[in-house]
């Protein structure tokens, strides 16, 4: 079982530790700081093992978490505890850095005794955590209003929008009420069923219960969360298509022209589009002309950044470029990194839809009827790329 | 208010500050003090010396402040053993406060603290503990036991605690189950025999109802439990595995890993033409997949569980190859993982995109992942042969970047592509010269000088690239001047000619200027090699190698299947046994997949996992290097009589006649330097290939004893003599091969390795057909029998008595000497069956003073039996007479050296009195026939 955690800032300062097991001494907080923080080349695992020590560290912003062990423990598990405690930290106190961690050490500190018991993760749904934690968590007086959301939220899940993503959100939870709800799969209103090759459910939903009923049943608990997750590779329509276009002019100038083209109902309209369109790093100046929206070179991130606040199903849009190049004698070729793109449309590019959403409150009495029930499709991009 | 204050505080006399504040009336202030204390025992100052200010807080109802303390009581007491006794009462009074909270925190933190003495007051109020009403209590105290066990395990078993934690496995509430089983789990660990556990379907079956309801973690344990079972059939394991398959939709990744461990342990009990292993094998795939959504560490750990699961069962994700295209912004430990995973599902299937995409991947930014992608280009030509043409043209494109790490990897994997498809690349050779100069790292050195020496002959100037390389011999890797040895020694047997010099040039550099000693030895090898026989020195250095296997870096299979039980944990990651990195005996119980039900043991074989290469191919290779080291051990090992000279010497004499001796003298043979006892026949080179077919004998003709008659093994080497090394043996033959049956016992008290035998010049030739093979250490006490199989195409030199063979056994203690005596009929050969007239006319021909008269005593056999028996041991009958009552046999026999003996045997049946047999044996060579006669003797009387 997990040994000891450390957290670090980026110096390789400790900023707390813990440890659980008399196999951990003080020269392992060393041994991490001088193998991996201080290391002259970059990580190349998650996993390092130092005399016979193993380390499993994430990072978030430039704060390094590390769970040490000397036995042969469960490496998934741990990784899903470090991001758990990053999750239940976030929802403390905001933004893991440097600055909150210390106005809330006390908080991890009676956290940290909380959630791990002798190296056991312990329940650590932050509903649930109320209950035992004493200590608030003080958020940053710089932070925004906005809440704050991890460096790398689990909702920003790769296929999101490969996969087609929506959310279903209830506006008030109720406390020990059941819900349920039909999963896709199933013929919705005579139209056609959607296949998804595999899906994961929150740890609320009775996993037996989908196997042999194929209904999502489960206890929500407080706030908001994630009940499902999906993966579909058949049938999508992604709704935007890029279409790149890339010359290279001599050896100091370079044309891009990027077409998109949005592809569904001309009724609806996507929100919030970016594309982002690399630059070589020896750029000395870029001009560029694009038919909508807003598109600007941003030399300190070596692309071009081009916004469109909406536009509509079926609608095709163009930005070209011309861009200018440092001579260099670098032999290397440019990698060309691909462009990616980010958008919100309001339908789910797989076709999911949720048939129904039934709840039960035996308790308050509560019948199905009682309750408003909302689902908003949205479909938001993760990760969509396209080689260039 | 935030916290951050309390790190600065740093002035001189904090600490008299501080043990004020927590003296303080006010419980504000108190609580301060305490925050400031633990924020300076994090940053490592020494806050000691406040222990007991600290404990008199410690008395309080106020929860936060009660923990604070706890938090500090945690880290302190035990460099104050002494002090930490102060805190036991209030420990034990708040295992009984009223609130669940408060006894659970004591219980906790009471755990924590590692004081001896305090574990002695920490037993009871555990125990009430264990039974509390509140779940919350009963999940903490399971924990506690765990803690308590690893300071005392003595004290834990002494006051039953086991047992309890044992019931705590059937609690009604699933958070107790999981922590208790946590809890058993790791302490049955360290008591491997002790079955602590219990495993059996009814607790089986508890588990299997709390996995429903427990928090994710508790699952986890739950899971890795139950991997620990072994099902009683394959009924049960099904069982088992449909209550599991649901974890398999669980958002946590490690709640799928351990269900995916369980499935892929218990899968092995079920009949694979069970409908439902086809259902279960389909249902692993799509979660795996899903694993390559989470974050980049956990994507990690799954990749290299994947790889594992991949080697196992490579039907799983034999679909899925797109998913594990590398992504842009992959951490480059992921890309490289994925890698490794397309190389092995890569198949004909699928190989048009996957090249596609490992060329995209070559032209990337990380050095190790653009070289990774260079060589998987090589595996995919390796692995799918349609392909190898595009792979190889890719490749080109890629050697034209100019890029210099890519050029390096690309010559490299493009050696191993053309030792899988000789002769149908070479065309490229011209490109890959040149970028000669740009090689400088010694793995492309060397695989550049290999494809040169390998097709010198197409290529015209490969004298001028080689010599290129030799200038700065001294100064190449180890790696690079072997194949510089070893390619100019190839040049030089394709083109004698233009190469004499270069090859005496690296013969010198080798065994003169050299430190190394396997340079120094190949280097004589190739020496020796060339200045005895070079026609066995072009079979040798030229010989057809064998194919190279299309899948490398495959785990050896028990691991394999070792890591397979380990599947999410740490080893799984390291991809090595718990015992390669856990110190001491924690967790290191060596785990091994459920065996098969006996029914399925049928339909499995053919179908198990892809092993190295097929197993003819090993001794292609092996029977060649053990003959060249017969030849060196001739060297330092050499009875005493005017066989090869010494090493030193040998190489001045063959410098001397590389120099002189001209290209026909080498290709004519004999008349280079040739050990004095070269008078064998020209065909040297076959005793390599009788020697494979030896060895193949041996294995295919054990327990057959179709052969000659076999004497009992006799002791050879006393113990005594040969410092605890003692053998003995006896000479067979079978289906025309000799072969000398030894049994070495180890008598002395350390072990033995290292063994060679050697034969002294003898009669008839006789010499190890393959070097003593030994294979394990033999350790004290221990025996092996083994057979070694010979030849008869050794050097000659008659000895006294004739059949008298010295023998020299070495061993890493010392070389040993013995003599024996072998019986000649293991030298008569199968075709020595004469025709009658010319037997007829032989008889005659052979000068009568060449006759011998011999008589066989007491030997009541009749002419069949004795026939047979003697045709047996190839003696044949030629034609058989009956003279007055007397049976006439007359045989022929021929030994290995191509002598005929003639034999009259008398026999006189049916006379009870006169047993005894009567032998004339007529032969050119008059000494054989008494030894023939004493293996008469021998065949007829056994």
């Amino acid at each position: 079982m997990i040994g000891g955690l450390f957290i670090y800032n980026h110096k390789g300062e400790v900023l707390i530790s813990r440890v659980y097991r008399d196999d951990i001494g003080r020269n392992a907080v060393d041994a991490f700081r001088v193998n991996v923080i201080h290391a002259r080349q970059q990580v190349r695992s998650p996993v390092t093992n130092i005399a016979r020590t193993s380390f499993f560290h994430v990072k978030r912003s430039n704060i390094w978490l590390a769970a040490v062990t000397k036995q042969n423990v469960n490496a998934a598990m741990v990784f899903e505890f470090l991001y758990k405690m990053c999750d239940v930290m976030a929802a403390y106190f905001g933004k893991i850095s440097e600055e909150n961690i210390k106005n809330n050490f006390v908080l991890i500190y009676e956290l940290l005794d909380e959630i791990l018991d002798f190296g056991y993760p312990q329940n650590s749904e932050t509903g649930a955590l109320k209950t035992f934690i004493t200590q608030q968590g003080i958020k940053s007086q710089h932070e925004d209003k906005r809440r704050a959301i991890p460096d790398h939220q689990p909702g920003d899940w790769a296929n999101w929008l490969a996969a087609g993503g929506h959310q279903v959100s209830s506006e008030r939870a109720l406390p020990g009420c059941a819900g349920e709800c039909e999963p896709p799969h199933v013929p919705t209103g005579g139209k056609q069923s959607i296949a998804i090759d595999d899906c994961t459910f929150h740890q609320c939903v009775r996993l037996s219960k989908f196997d042999s009923e194929r209904s999502i049943s489960f206890i929500p608990p407080d706030g908001e969360f994630e009940l499902m997750r999906y993966r579909t590779t058949k049938d999508i329509i992604l709704p935007f298509r890029v279409i790149p276009l890339v010359r290279e002019v001599g050896r100091t100038k370079l044309e891009v022209k990027v077409v998109i083209k949005s592809n569904f109902k001309p009724s609806l309209l996507a929100q919030k589009i970016e594309v982002r369109i690399p630059t070589p790093l020896n750029t000395s100046g870029v001009q560029v002309i694009c038919m909508k929206g807003k598109a600007k070179y941003k030399a300190s991130e070596n692309a071009i950044v081009w916004k469109i606040k909406r536009m509509a199903g079926m609608k095709e849009s163009q930005i070209s470029a011309e861009i200018e190049l440092l001579p260099t004698n670098d032999k290397k070729k440019w990698a060309r990194p691909p462009i990616s793109m980010n958008f919100e449309v309001p339908f789910a590019p797989s076709g999911l839809k949720v048939r129904y959403l039934k709840v039960f409150e035996p308790k308050l009495n509560y019948s199905d009827h009682d309750v408003i029930k909302w689902v908003r499709y949205i479909g938001r991009s993760g990760i969509y790329e396209t080689r260039c | 208010m935030t916290d951050s204050k309390y790190f600065t505080t740093t002035k001189k006399g904090e600490i008299f500050e501080l043990k004020a504040e927590l003296n303080s009336d006010k419980k504000e202030k108190k609580k301060e003090a305490v925050k400031k204390v633990i924020a300076s025992m994090t940053v490592g100052k020494d806050v000691s010396a406040l222990f007991p200010d600290v404990v008199n807080c410690m008395q309080t109802d106020n929860l936060e402040l009660k923990k604070l303390v706890y938090l500090y009581l945690m880290n302190y007491a035990k460099s104050q053993p002494d002090m930490a006794i102060m805190a036991v009462n209030t420990f034990v009074k708040d295992c009984e406060d009223p609130n669940p909270l408060i006894r659970a925190l004591a219980v906790r933190t009471m755990g924590c603290i590692r004081v001896d003495k305090i574990t002695e007051y920490l037993c009871e109020p555990l125990r009430k503990c264990l039974k509390d009403e509140d779940p919350y209590v009963r999940k903490t105290a399971a924990v506690c036991v765990a803690k308590l066990h690893d300071i005392n395990a003595q004290l834990v078993e002494d006051q039953g605690f086991l047992d309890t934690l044992k019931d705590l496995i059937s609690d009604s509430n699933p958070m107790v189950v999981a922590n208790a089983v946590a809890a058993l789990s790791e302490i049955a660990e360290s008591h491997p025999s002790s079955n602590l556990l219990d495993l059996n379907p009814q607790s089986i079956n508890k588990l299997l109802t709390a996995l429903n309801e427990c928090t994710e973690w508790g699952q986890i344990f739950i899971l890795d439990c139950l991997a620990n079972y072994t099902p009683k059939d394959d009924r049960e394991a099904q069982s088992i595995c449909e209550r599991v398959t649901p974890r398999l939709s669980h958002a946590n990744s490690a709640v799928v890993l351990s269900a995916v461990k369980v499935l892929m342990k218990f899968m092995e009990m079920l009949s694979k033409d069970l409908d439902y292993y086809g259902t279960l094998l389909k249902k692993l795939a799509p979660p795996l997949v899903t694993l390559l959504s989470a974050e980049p560490e956990l994507q990690y750990v799954a990749l290299r569980n994947i790889n594992l699961i991949v080697q196992k069962r490579p039907e799983i994700l034999k679909h899925e190859m797109k998913v594990f295209f590398v992504k842009y912004n992959d951490p480059i430990y992921v890309k490289l993982e994925k890698l490794d995973i397309m190389i092995r599902l890569a198949s004909q299937a699928n190989i048009a995109q996957v090249l596609a995409e490992l060329k995209e991947y070559a032209t990337e930014v990380d050095v190790d992942f653009v070289r990774k992608a260079v060589r998987a280009i090589g595996r995919c030509a390796i692995k799918v042969e349609q392909s190898a043409e595009r792979c190889v043209s890719t490749l080109l494109d890629l050697i034209q970047t100019k890029v210099n790490y890519v050029v390096q990897e690309a010559i490299v994997v493009i050696k191993d592509i053309f030792r899988k498809y000789p002769n149908k690349y070479e065309s490229v050779i011209a490109t890959l010269c040149e970028n000669l100069d740009s090689l400088d790292e010694p793995e492309a050195r060397a695989a550049m000088i290999w494809i040169v020496g390998e097709y010198a002959e197409r290529i015209d100037n490969a004298d001028e690239l080689l010599e290129s390389f030799l200038e700065g011999f001294h100064d190449e890797s180890t790696q690079v001047q072997l194949q510089l040895l070893t390619a100019i020694v190839k040049l030089f047997l394709k083109k004698p000619t233009e190469t004499q010099e270069l090859v005496q040039q690296v013969l010198s550099l080798a065994t003169q200027d050299s430190d190394n000693p396997d340079l120094r030895d190949r280097g004589y090898i190739y020496w020796r090699l060339l200045s005895t026989d070079p026609v066995a020195a072009k079979e040798v250095v030229l010989a057809e190698k064998p194919l190279i296997s299309e899948e490398t870096d495959l785990i050896e299979p028990t691991l394999l299947d070792e890591l397979i039980c380990y599947i999410g944990t740490l080893a799984s990651v390291y991809h090595k046994p718990p015992s390669a990195f856990v110190e001491g005996g924690r967790g290191v119980v060596h785990k091994s997949l459920p065996p098969r039900t006996a029914s399925n043991e049928s339909t499995e074989s053919p179908e198990t996992a892809p092993a190295g290469p097929p197993s003819g191919e090993q001794p292609d290779v092996i029977p060649a290097q053990g003959d060249l080291l017969g030849d060196l051990l001739n060297l330092d090992l050499g009875p005493p009589v005017s066989g090869p000279p010494l090493a030193t010497s040998s190489v001045q004499m063959g410098a001397v006649d590389l120099l002189g001796g001209g290209l026909d003298s080498l290709i004519g043979g004999p008349n280079f330097v040739t050990p004095p006892a070269a008078a064998v026949p020209a065909n040297l080179g076959a005793p390599m290939g009788s020697g494979l077919s030896d060895l193949f004998d041996l294995t295919s003709g054990v327990g057959t004893l179709s052969g000659s008659y076999v004497a009992p093994k006799a002791v050879w080497l006393p113990a005594m003599k040969a410092k605890g090394l003692e053998i003995s043996g006896t000479f067979t033959r079978q289906v025309g091969s000799i072969s000398m049956d030894l049994q070495l016992t180890n008598k002395a008290l350390q072990v033995m390795t290292d063994f060679a035998i050697q034969f002294n010049r003898n009669s008839f030739g006789l010499a190890p057909a393959a070097p003593l093979q030994v294979h394990a250490p033999l350790s004290p006490n221990q025996t092996v029998e083994i057979s070694l199989p010979l030849n008869t195409v050794g050097s000659v030199m008659k000895m006294e008595p004739l059949n008298n063979l010295q023998v020299a056994v070495k061993n890493n203690i010392d070389v040993f000497y013995f003599s024996t005596l072998y019986p000649l009929h293991i030298l008569f050969v199968e075709d020595g069956k004469m025709e009658r007239q010319m037997f007829l006319a032989t008889w005659k021909d052979i000068p009568n003073e060449n006759e011998a008269q011999f008589q066989i005593r007491d030997c009541p056999l009749n002419a069949e039996a004795a026939s047979s028996r003697l045709q047996s041991s190839n003696i044949f009958t030629v034609a058989k007479r009956n003279v007055e009552g007397q049976d006439m046999l007359y045989q022929s026999l021929k030994l290995t050296n191509g002598i005929w003996v003639l034999a009259e045997l008398r026999i006189q049946p049916g006379n009870p009195n006169f047993m005894d047999l009567e032998l004339s044996l007529k032969c050119r060579a008059p000494e054989v026939s008494p030894h023939v006669c004493q293996a008469y003797e021998t065949i007829l009387k056994n």
